[in-house]
């Protein structure tokens, strides 16, 4: 039972953790563009022009 | 298969005996096109000179791997149009809505950017400005076909930024997130945070709360006081974010006197909260963090429905404003014929021509003064069909010109304009409430006042019984009843149903109309532009010699070529083939005909005796048939008659649909009209009216709609607003016909603006819809509350239960409400004019 003690607190630390990383994340932008990253990460940059 | 494999691989020479694909956008190549343009060495095959000069754009940018890249093609018009004069980009006016001003000569602004259609594309546009001068930072954003771009205004304009990605291929506009993102859109946007936060404090609270219940007493006293704490700490946010907006309406309701639903609301939470912290900080009593977690958040779901509905119901009117577009090309007085300079469209005045591009949207409304073309006015009307638009004809800001290039004078602008004129009429429809929300404001006033009288009552009654559950048994019945029915569904309903007709081309401009129309039991409708369309048109074309009827037509549309006479444009609108024949020598004689020589004979149309002149033979005997009410014309040429043209008002599309479906519903439909006898009695029998009443004066079309009053009927009068005024005014319902133009200054409860009649019937069907709805909505929270409250007071239902109880009963009601939803409406109405007969609706 004693771990109660340090698991109970831990799980409030995690949940207002995990609710500041959704906000940031969300404010960041992070969920803007839901489709281009996965197509920018096959664009080669350059390449030798003609 | 790949569709960039496909273009690759299909340039001239290896394409074989197929027509080969533009190596741009993939159409089929025109024989004997001479656009080529060098990609990666070798000439490629383009169909376009706009394609060409892309393909040219990109490679010569360095670009050319985006042929490799692409994973679908791009559009092809957006290659094609020619990119208009961007020099109007750099105003300030035009500027001031999406571009950001960041400092030390840093802009920033949003681009929307058509044509965009793969990942290469983002690819193409972002390396493209990224090498231009002066272009700081480039983010496309794929989803939202966006460019978000910073340049230093020192070293490059916005209208070079604009040239390159046109260059490339794609057409740009500012976005203005002002428009793209409303007041209302935000707050959206803050209500789904507080709905996350309740959901996700809620969900960790619940795992707090049951093991103390799962536990039942035997956890260690420390245990317990831990787990109290940890509820509280995640309670918090939802007491001061989440459940704000209630304590802020609480507490103007508070300020203003009245007893709004959210007063109960924010006590029971209140309450709740402070009994909770006070027995966590003294560890003695109960603590329900669980339960207020998840009122709050239930809650949070059901208003966040309700505004949902509204926000839909708005969005049709938002669309209005959105489609007005920034730029407008006005023609250049004085300077030599044809030039033009782009001015923003809020510079014009009346007066002003512009000369509008085919796909451009009418900047302001006017009279079109030279062009053909045909506009897209579904904005408007709801009608998808496109209007023809020939000189002389209005268009209207904010529709969309399809076809040819147009010629406009401006006649209005800004708060006279059509468009203004429908947000006013739509705002005043908003102000207004009917009758049976009143009531239901009233009763929710009166409802609250008596359930926090009762909640304190209850809490000193259990406070003799038992004083450690009164508290909570009061926390109970402040939070189980439910008022939302009253005071959130039925807002609801009705901005979903006057969405929804806006969208069929109704608009509802006063507060009252829906639940009148639904109550309406005679339906009396004018003649003249309501029944009929109000102009003349070509009814019977009857052949007397030796032409045929289409060569007769032909010959006499001919003939009116040049004429603005109300038979000569009913003709021509009839005979589009009439440019084929060649007339010489005509002559108008006015009031009478025309005369002309085709293929050296003399041709007349005009009056039976005009036309008898040519020949000097007596009239034919068919002429003895056409009636009085009908307006003919003869034509004739040197040997004797050709053909005889009658000529009246026709009937408006879906008007016998719309008598047969309201007799259907029990409703009686009367014809008042002004006009002969005859003529009303023709369209009545046409259209199946049993009660038709004939050459009536304004006066007798007043008394007769006072005689049906006093009979206790509930008269819907439709007319074309403008004739029919008085009598308009005096039916409990008056529907206008707005042919457009005269909308800003009507009166009427509800405008039907699109041409087909029958869109009536969908509007008593939604107003029946509605008014049911809403009853629904107030017997489901009757009942609800009847059974609920008394409940709580005995102290039946725990803090949790109520909180589910009330939240799930607000679902269900708005739920309810929005069933009322546009496209469920328009699916019901059957696809409008095009198909013949009734049999959709008679199935129903």
């Amino acid at each position: 039972m004693e771990a109660l003690y340090l698991l109970i607190p831990l799980s409030v630390v995690l949940v207002l953790a995990i609710g500041a990383v959704f906000w940031w994340a969300l404010a960041s932008g992070q969920f803007d563009d839901l489709e281009g990253p996965a197509h920018r990460i096959l664009m080669d940059d350059e390449r030798a022009d003609p | 298969m790949d569709p960039s494999l496909v273009t690759r691989h299909s340039s001239p020479g290896t394409a074989g005996a197929a027509p080969c694909a533009c190596f741009h956008c993939g159409e089929p190549v025109p024989e004997g096109s001479r656009f080529s343009a060098v990609v990666d060495g070798a000439p490629r095959a383009m169909c376009c000179v706009g394609c060409a000069a892309v393909a040219q754009a990109i490679t010569t940018s360095g670009l050319a791997a985006y042929y490799e890249k692409r994973s679908k093609l791009p559009q092809r018009e957006a290659a094609a149009d020619a990119p208009g004069d961007l020099a109007v980009y750099d105003l300030p006016e035009v500027q001031r809505p999406f571009v950001r001003d960041a400092g030390a000569g840093i802009r920033q602004a949003t681009l929307l950017v058509d044509g965009i259609t793969c990942g290469a594309c983002a690819w193409l546009i972002e390396r493209g400005l990224q090498r231009c001068e002066g272009v700081r930072g480039v983010a496309v954003n794929l989803s939202a076909r966006r460019v978000q771009v910073e340049w230093d205004e020192a070293r490059t304009h916005l209208s070079a930024i604009m040239g390159v990605v046109d260059a490339l291929g794609y057409r740009t506009r500012g976005f203005d997130p002002a428009a793209g993102e409303s007041a209302a859109a935000r707050e959206r946007r803050g209500m789904i945070w507080r709905l996350f936060v309740a959901g996700f404090a809620m969900m960790q609270v619940m795992m707090y709360a049951v093991p103390i219940y799962i536990a039942d007493g035997d956890m260690s006293r420390d245990a317990e006081q831990l787990m109290r704490w940890a509820s509280f700490t995640l309670t918090l946010p939802v007491i001061l974010w989440s459940a704000g907006p209630f304590f802020r309406n609480a507490w103007r309701d508070l300020r203003t006197r009245r007893a709004g639903m959210d007063v109960p609301v924010a006590l029971g939470i209140a309450v709740a909260f402070a009994a909770s912290a006070w027995a966590t900080v003294s560890g003695r009593g109960e603590v329900y963090f669980d339960s207020i977690t998840m009122f709050v958040f239930l809650l949070l779901g059901a208003r966040y429905l309700e505004v949902l509905a509204r926000a839909r119901a708005a969005e049709s009117q938002q669309r209005l404003v959105r489609h007005m577009p920034a730029v407008a090309e006005r023609l250049v007085a004085g300077v030599a014929a044809g030039g033009t300079e782009r001015i923003a469209a809020a510079r014009l005045v009346a007066g002003d021509r512009v000369l509008i591009a085919p796909g451009a949207t009418v900047p302001a409304d006017g009279r079109v003064m030279s062009g053909q073309s045909a506009a897209d006015e579904s904005l408007l009307t709801g009608e998808a069909r496109p209007v023809p638009k020939h000189a002389g004809d209005v268009v209207t800001g904010g529709t969309v010109n399809l076809s040819g290039p147009l010629l406009v004078e401006v006649t209005r602008v800004g708060p006279e304009s059509v468009l203004a004129g429908i947000v006013r009429l739509m705002d005043r429809a908003q102000s207004g409430k009917p009758r049976i929300a009143q009531l239901a404001d009233r009763v929710a006033q009166w409802f609250v006042a008596a359930l926090v009288a009762v909640a304190f009552a209850t809490a000193i009654a259990w406070y003799w019984i038992d004083p450690q559950r009164a508290l909570w048994v009061m926390v109970a019945v402040l939070v189980v009843s439910c008022p939302c029915a009253l005071s959130l569904a039925t807002p609801a309903a009705l901005a979903a149903a006057t969405g929804a007709l806006h969208r069929l081309g109704i608009l509802v401009t006063r507060g009252h109309a829906l639940e009148t129309l639904s109550q309406v039991t005679h339906v009396v409708l004018d003649k003249t532009g309501t029944l009929t369309l109000g102009r003349l048109a070509l009814i019977g074309a009857i052949p007397l010699g030796g032409e045929a009827r289409e060569a007769a037509l032909a010959l006499a549309a001919a003939l009116e070529r040049g004429s603005e006479h109300p038979v000569a444009r009913a003709l021509r609108a009839e005979t589009p083939g009439a440019a084929q024949v060649r007339v010489e020598d005509v002559v108008n004689h006015p009031g009478l005909g025309i005369e002309g020589r085709v293929n050296g004979r003399r041709v007349r149309i005009g009056s039976p005796a005009f036309a008898s002149g040519v020949n000097g033979r007596p009239l034919p005997s068919e002429l003895l048939f056409a009636a009085d009410e009908v307006t003919v014309a003869v034509l004739a040429d040197e040997q004797g008659y050709l053909a005889m043209f009658t000529f009246g008002d026709r009937v408006r599309p879906g008007a016998r649909r719309l008598v047969r479906e309201l007799e259907a519903g029990g409703r009686t439909v009367c014809l008042l009209s002004g006009d002969r006898r005859a003529t009303v009695e023709h369209v009545a029998r046409e259209l199946g009216i049993r009660t038709a009443v004939w050459e009536s004066t304004p006066d007798c079309k007043l008394a007769y709609v006072r005689g049906l009053q006093a009979r206790g009927a509930v008269v819907a009068m439709v007319g074309d607003g403008i004739n029919d005024a008085p009598v308009l005014a005096q039916a409990q319902l008056s529907i206008a016909m707005g042919g457009g133009t005269d909308l800003a200054h009507a009166s009427a409860d509800m405008v039907l603006v699109a041409d087909d009649l029958f869109r009536l019937s969908a509007a008593f069907d939604t107003a029946g819809r509605a008014m049911r709805i809403i009853r629904q909505n107030l017997a489901w929270a009757a009942a609800y509350n009847a059974v609920a409250i008394p409940l709580a007071v005995a102290g039946l239902v725990t803090p949790l239960v109520a909180g589910a109880g009330m939240a799930l009963s607000s679902l269900a009601v708005v739920a309810n409400a929005l069933r009322l939803r546009p496209a469920a409406i328009a699916a019901r109405l059957p696809p409008a004019a095009r198909s013949a007969g009734g049999g959709a609706l008679a199935a129903r």
